[in-house]
């Protein structure tokens, strides 16, 4: 599948108009002051317009639009730091649920009637592979026992895709939080979002849990991660986008020593520097995702690229939108300490630069 | 079977037939053909490959017929670049004619012109060399003082250039000249085109630090130019000379890029450095650098692919083409630092070099120059910050 630019547009305009009236830098700062997390009843109208099902087929309830529909999306959420369990349940879990075969969650999370999550991590930083978790075989079912952490959008999840490793290898198991035996412990975090570290003691799960077990277990969680990586770098584009053009914006407005800012060749260099790396970030991005639309053997590579690259330059755009703001860039009323606070997680879920980074050397035999 | 499919079909099938095996080794900068009326080949089969692709217009494949190209359509090209690639064929022919003039004739030229000088470049027949930049005119090359004289039937040029490459073996140049000492900065210069051997005018090469003397210092002394040798009107070189500096940047941007990150470096560091016992290369904290610095490459092949699409969509890069020289420079500049981080004590000796026959060292310094020539990296951002962000 590949969009074609009238189709691009009209998704870009589509998901801008929606959330500029919906789900503006505002409403996080609102949800922010009264706890975080995300606005239910909103995620069931992103649901409505489809967005929670572009990587589902029709028979899960999906519009099967793609990877590139859903980077379109994230990119303007980016741009507004809008709330939602797009990510982790719209897209990660979507992709996990369709590969294997979870066709009642998958339409569930579609219809924005339920929220799945994604637990993967186990340790401060992204190792999808370094899973302590054990599911034990137990009459027909399976007892879990582990310590999953910074579970994305875990604390009001409905259903929890669990990683853990099970006689026959790594097996992926959609996990009741409600269960007996499993803790949830909400975390308060730096972006406001909702977010759980999570503990299963001796939890026991039926059959019917198992998604998938062994290499389909392994390849389902792969392409989650890889298209999770590719639509989180779009968000980051979307971040860095905003933190530029504001940044901009307010280099043309200032005036210091008599003139704006704009003036000063030290500025417009940094300025024009940040626009290079947001180009090419941008490319790196787009190439991700129709890699992973078409089916590329390449999408691997340029997913783990897409994410190391768009967190390096989200962190140097919140940087520099920071510094050339000046003082008022330090005040909690202007809004980019909130994007600076996206832009850290984001950058940090999913892996950084030096976690793909070693994936990239090891690939090349270094 | 599409039309595309077919062309690579056939494509394949006659570059199979001859495309020499000579021709199928990695280049080193020594095995580049440049044509020109005194090149001598380095081989048989160089020459052969040169006839063979010339014959069918493959020297330069989006031409137009008429004037010794091919007239390949944008993905037709890449098919061919493709196949190409795939037995790893070498350029049959490499020239400031192909990148340079030949885009400004095809541009701004007359029917004559294109005629007369398009075949002659893609048969490697005349190789030309570029005079722009001036002692007194680097980064503000608008300033330049070359003058041109009316003379009547003729221009009398007198002055000098500098940075000229391969002057010193090139046949033509292509000029920027002041004709119009009257007229503004920007619309007293004109675009002419003469014969090195003409009366007055001779170069000296420059050595650089990289111990190469790619350039030259060239200098005209009342050297008579005929009118019919101006490209475009009177007082139009400036605009001529913007669109190749655009198209140059390009150019610049593009070379050494390898898709999905560079084999000389990750060799280099490999055969250096060793792996320790986990496979990881044995200087965790140089390998962490090189991580980075391969990030930043991949990504920056993505964008190249996008522009090259583009470009295939008969879209104008414009402002991207200063992004694409900033970046492009910028990055090989790091790459070069880091083989010689990972060649370490070895990679001090000249001699150091790789498959193809590259001096490690003087790659390196070589590369110093590529964030100034076609514009400087700080000539790139004030561009963009006034055409791509309107500061100023």
């Amino acid at each position: 599948m590949r969009l074609m630019s009238e189709e691009q547009t009209m998704i870009r305009d589509m998901a801008a108009g929606f959330l500029d009236e919906k789900a503006p830098v505002d409403a996080l700062r609102k949800q922010r002051d009264s706890g975080g997390g995300y606005d239910r009843a909103l995620m069931g109208e992103m649901a409505d317009m489809g967005w929670f099902g572009m990587l589902l087929d029709e028979e899960s309830g999906g519009v099967d639009m793609g990877a590139e529909a859903a980077g379109l999306v994230a990119e303007e959420m980016g741009r507004r730091l809008s709330a939602s369990p797009f990510l982790s349940s719209g897209v990660m879990s979507a992709v996990v649920l369709r590969a294997t075969g979870g066709a009642d969650w998958a339409a569930k999370l579609a219809s924005g009637e339920a929220v799945v999550a994604m637990a993967i991590d186990e340790r401060v930083k992204h190792r999808p592979d370094a899973i302590a978790t054990t599911a034990e075989k137990s009459g027909n079912g399976f007892v879990l026992n582990g310590a999953k952490r910074f579970v994305s959008d875990g604390a009001g999840a409905d259903r929890v895709i669990v990683t853990a490793m099970t006689e026959d290898g790594l097996g992926l198991f959609l996990v009741d939080p409600g269960l007996e035996g499993v803790q949830s412990r909400a975390l308060k975090t730096v972006d406001s979002r909702d977010a759980a570290d999570l503990r299963f003691d001796n939890v026991q799960l039926d059959g019917a849990a198992l998604l998938a077990m062994g290499d389909a277990a392994q390849e389902a969680l792969d392409g989650a991660l890889r298209v999770g990586r590719a639509v989180a770098s779009a968000e980051m584009v979307g971040v860095s986008k905003e933190m530029a053009e504001r940044t901009n914006a307010y280099l043309k407005e200032r005036k210091q020593f008599g003139i704006a800012l704009s003036n000063f060749q030290a500025l417009q260099h940094r300025a024009a520097d940040l626009y290079t790396q947001i180009q090419t970030t941008d490319a790196a991005v787009a190439a991700a995702l129709r890699a992973i639309d078409e089916g590329s053997d390449d999408a691997e590579l340029l997913s783990r690229v897409a994410k190391a690259k768009a967190g390096k330059t989200a962190s140097l755009a919140v940087r520099e939108a920071l510094q050339m703001h000046g003082g008022i860039g330090m005040t909690d009323a202007l809004d980019i300490g909130l994007f600076m606070k996206k832009a850290r997680a984001c950058a940090e879920y999913l892996g950084d630069g030096e976690c793909h980074g070693d994936w990239l050397l090891r690939q090349r035999g270094l | 079977m599409t039309d595309l499919q077919e062309f690579r079909a056939e494509t394949r099938a006659w570059l199979e037939e001859n495309c020499p095996k000579e021709m199928r080794q990695p280049m080193s900068e020594a095995d580049v053909c440049w044509g020109g009326r005194n090149w001598v080949f380095q081989s048989k089969a160089q020459e052969q490959w040169l006839e063979r692709m010339a014959a069918r217009g493959w020297t330069v494949p989006t031409w137009p017929e008429a004037y010794g190209g091919a007239g390949l359509s944008g993905d037709e090209d890449r098919v061919l670049k493709e196949e190409m690639a795939r037995i790893s064929a070498r350029p049959p022919l490499q020239s400031f004619g192909i990148w340079m003039l030949g885009p400004a004739l095809l541009e701004f030229g007359s029917e004559e012109q294109k005629r007369h000088y398009l075949p002659q470049i893609a048969r490697g027949e005349v190789r030309w060399c570029q005079g722009y930049s001036e002692p007194g005119a680097g980064s503000d090359l608008a300033s330049l003082q070359t003058k041109g004289v009316d003379c009547g039937e003729y221009f009398e040029v007198s002055g000098q250039k500098i940075w000229t490459s391969y002057a010193d073996k090139a046949d033509w140049i292509f000029c920027l000249v002041r004709t119009e000492p009257e007229a503004a900065k920007h619309k007293g210069i004109s675009f002419l085109l003469f014969d090195m051997t003409s009366p007055g005018v001779s170069t000296s090469p420059i050595q650089l630090i990289s111990g190469s003397s790619p350039f030259c210092e060239t200098f005209f002394d009342s050297v008579k130019v005929p009118k019919d040798q101006i490209v475009g009107e009177r007082g139009t070189g400036w605009t001529i000379a913007k669109y190749l500096l655009t198209h140059e940047r390009e150019m610049i941007g593009a070379t050494d890029s390898a898709l999905f990150g560079s084999d000389d470096l990750v060799e280099v560091a490999r055969d250096a450095l060793g792996v320790d016992d986990q496979g990881r290369l044995d200087d965790p904290i140089l390998r962490g650098r090189i991580a980075d610095f391969l990030i930043d490459e991949i990504a920056f092949d993505a964008e190249l692919a996008r522009a090259k699409s583009w470009i295939r969509a008969g879209k104008q890069l414009g402002a991207e083409s200063a992004t694409l020289k900033y970046t492009g420079t910028e990055l090989n500049k790091r790459r070069q630092e880091l083989i010689m981080a990972a060649g370490g004590l070895a990679a001090l000796e000249w001699d150091f070099a790789d498959a193809a026959g590259d001096e490690k060292a003087s790659l390196w310094l070589r590369s110093k120059g590529n964030s100034i020539e076609g514009g400087t990296s700080e000539v790139m951002l004030s561009i963009l910050s006034k055409a791509a962000l309107e500061l100023g």
